[in-house]
């Protein structure tokens, strides 16, 4: 009886997803379609989804005369060393609020928590008055320096990781004489890569689609990160479509790419942040 | 749920004769635990701190501070009508929590049917999730165009004259609502996906047997057994949309006639445009003390919807 009503309701999950996946992905095509044809070509009626001619000379205008490339520099410049440093001070704090035992570990670890409840909104202006303060504006420091010192959430997340590898390694590394850093080292990392590389892939994303923190401490068009020269084409190609959805599909081919090849971290990072944490 | 597991009471009280190994490990413990608990109080403590201060002042973040009593909070509360706008316009912008969580947890569910190709369907889903804001915004900018947009194309097929959207009072909004919906659902589809895979197959297996058709165990095991991961996800999603500004900005600038302007863009401006630090500070923490309240009384009723195992 079950299995007509199954049939069923199989082919109608088809159909809905089918739908679904138009609605997803025609803005995609119609971007990419935008960014290949002549500029007066997109006024056409009925709309020429291959373009005629195909146009790649777009993507040649936008990369020569807007520094999208130098913008992806600073960006990766930006967001690779802190995305680095950050992953191992918070998995070091992870490792201790896991398996070390100290006074106040867990009134610390609470307190660190909390963080993730603030509202962003509310630090954004005392944040920006304490690196004026200290004469940070216009440089790259606001935007990298915090993360060096980790990240609460990303702390959370590998703290319940290692939570989950059994104490016994670590008490077999602890007779052969490792101290805490060595248990670190070469017991908790190699075990955690999937972890450590979904939280990196996270950081990344974060750091390279950011774009209210360099839109708060960057003036100089020469330290734009993409997303702010990218940002900046509303106004330089006002209306000039191909040439923003040009800009727009290389800004971004680098995450893209990156989700294709790591598909299954962002999964897995998305799922145990969401259920365990 | 974030604060689940949180005490795992472990001793922390050595005997004596471990005493001296104990110390070390404290030691060990808390100079891993210091990179992370310096940024805490560098980045979130002083500034938060600081922030309660500055929004009792007029700051313009060139002069020194002056201290001005409650005069931010009365003229936000009493004096600006902007600031109520934007704040009903956030509010109004939230109706798209509910249609995408809806909408996530429906692909979800014809995503778990073991579909073919569910790689594929979930790799579209998700896609925009991973993309930037400035290009998605970019993108829906143009396909909003009320002249040669992709929109009013597909509903010129079907004989409908669709409005100016973005440029249209009242159409602007619910825009901004389908474009939101439109980006935000693969990564809620995510989580539902993973929510459903953990129903254990048994209940549905007992509700069978009890006589229930699909529509009663979608009622009676599938809502009841996901309910933690939508707590979740309703509030994750509501304290972002309380912020969600930056899609705003670029698209309409919280135009036309502010129908689009949103309380944090408003704080936004008036931080960063008028130099009004002491101001956007108190707007800052009446938005602030609203997202705890309203999360406050999320977890309350949640009491009554939400069953763990």
């Amino acid at each position: 009886m079950n299995n007509k009503e199954n049939k069923l309701g199989k082919l109608s999950a088809y159909a809905f997803l089918i739908i679904g996946t138009v609605f997803m992905l025609l803005p995609f095509l119609w971007m990419f379609s935008t960014s290949l044809k002549l500029e007066g070509k997109v006024f056409e009626y009925p709309i020429r989804w291959i373009p005629e001619p195909i146009e790649w000379s777009n993507y040649v205008t936008v990369l020569t005369e807007a520094p999208l490339f130098g913008g992806l520099m600073n960006t990766l410049i930006i967001i690779l060393p802190p995305m680095f440093v950050g992953l191992l001070t918070s998995a070091l704090a992870a490792y201790a609020f896991a398996k070390l035992r100290f006074p106040g570990r867990e009134f610390l670890f609470v307190a660190l928590l909390t963080t993730m409840m603030i509202p962003g909104v509310v630090t954004m202006i005392p944040t920006f008055i304490l690196f004026k303060t200290v004469g940070w504006l216009d440089s790259w420091k606001p935007l990298m320096i915090p993360g060096l010192f980790g990240s609460a959430a990303c702390v959370f997340f590998l703290r319940q990781y290692f939570r989950t590898i059994p104490s016994e390694l670590e008490d077999a590394a602890k007779i052969d004489g490792l101290n805490p850093f060595g248990v670190f080292i070469r017991i908790m990392l190699p075990l955690s890569k999937p972890a450590l590389a979904a939280q990196g892939i996270f950081g990344f994303l974060g750091g390279y689609n950011d774009f209210l923190g360099p839109l708060i401490y960057i003036n100089s068009p020469e330290k734009f990160t993409l997303q702010l020269v990218l940002a900046s084409f509303q106004g330089y190609y006002v209306s000039n479509w191909t040439l923003i959805m040009a800009g727009s599909v290389l800004a971004l081919i680098p995450t893209v790419i990156l989700f294709f090849f790591a598909q299954r971290y962002f999964v897995e990072g998305i799922t145990m942040t969401g259920l365990k944490g | 749920m974030i604060m689940t597991e949180v005490s795992e009471n472990r001793p922390v009280q050595p005997s004596r004769k471990a005493k001296r190994k104990f110390n070390k490990e404290y030691l060990w413990g808390y100079s891993f635990v210091a990179a992370p608990i310096l940024g805490f109080m560098l980045f979130a403590f002083i500034p938060i701190g600081y922030s309660v201060y500055v929004s009792f002042t007029k700051y313009d973040a060139f002069n020194p501070p002056t201290f001005n009593g409650a005069d931010n909070y009365a003229r936000l509360l009493l004096e600006d009508p902007l600031f109520w706008k934007s704040l009903v316009n956030t509010l109004y912008a939230a109706i798209g929590i509910p249609i995408g969580m809806a909408a996530a947890l429906a692909i979800a569910i014809a995503l778990n049917q073991r579909i073919v190709g569910i790689k594929f369907f979930r790799t579209v889903f998700f896609l925009p999730t991973i993309c930037s804001v400035v290009a998605l915004t970019l993108l829906w900018k143009w396909v909003f165009n009320a002249d040669y947009g992709l929109l009013n194309y597909l509903l010129g097929l079907i004989n409908v004259s669709g409005p100016a959207w973005l440029n249209d009072v009242r159409w602007a909004m619910p825009s901004m609502i389908i474009q939101g919906v439109w980006a935000g659902l693969g990564f809620h589809m995510i989580l539902y996906l993973a929510a459903l895979q953990g129903v254990p197959t048994t209940l549905y297996e007992a509700a069978e047997i009890d006589g229930a058709g699909s529509w009663k165990k979608f009622l009676y095991v599938t809502i009841p057994g996901i309910s933690p991961t939508t707590l979740f996800i309703l509030i994750t999603a509501v304290i972002a949309a309380l912020q969600d500004f930056v899609r705003f900005m670029i698209m309409t600038e919280g135009g036309p006639e502010y129908s689009t302007m949103t309380i944090v863009y408003y704080l936004f401006q008036n931080a960063f445009r008028y130099m009004d630090m002491g101001y956007a500070s108190a707007m800052a923490w009446i938005l602030g003390i609203l997202i705890m309240i309203i999360t406050l009384i999320n977890f309350w009723l949640s009491r009554r919807w939400v069953h763990y195992e």
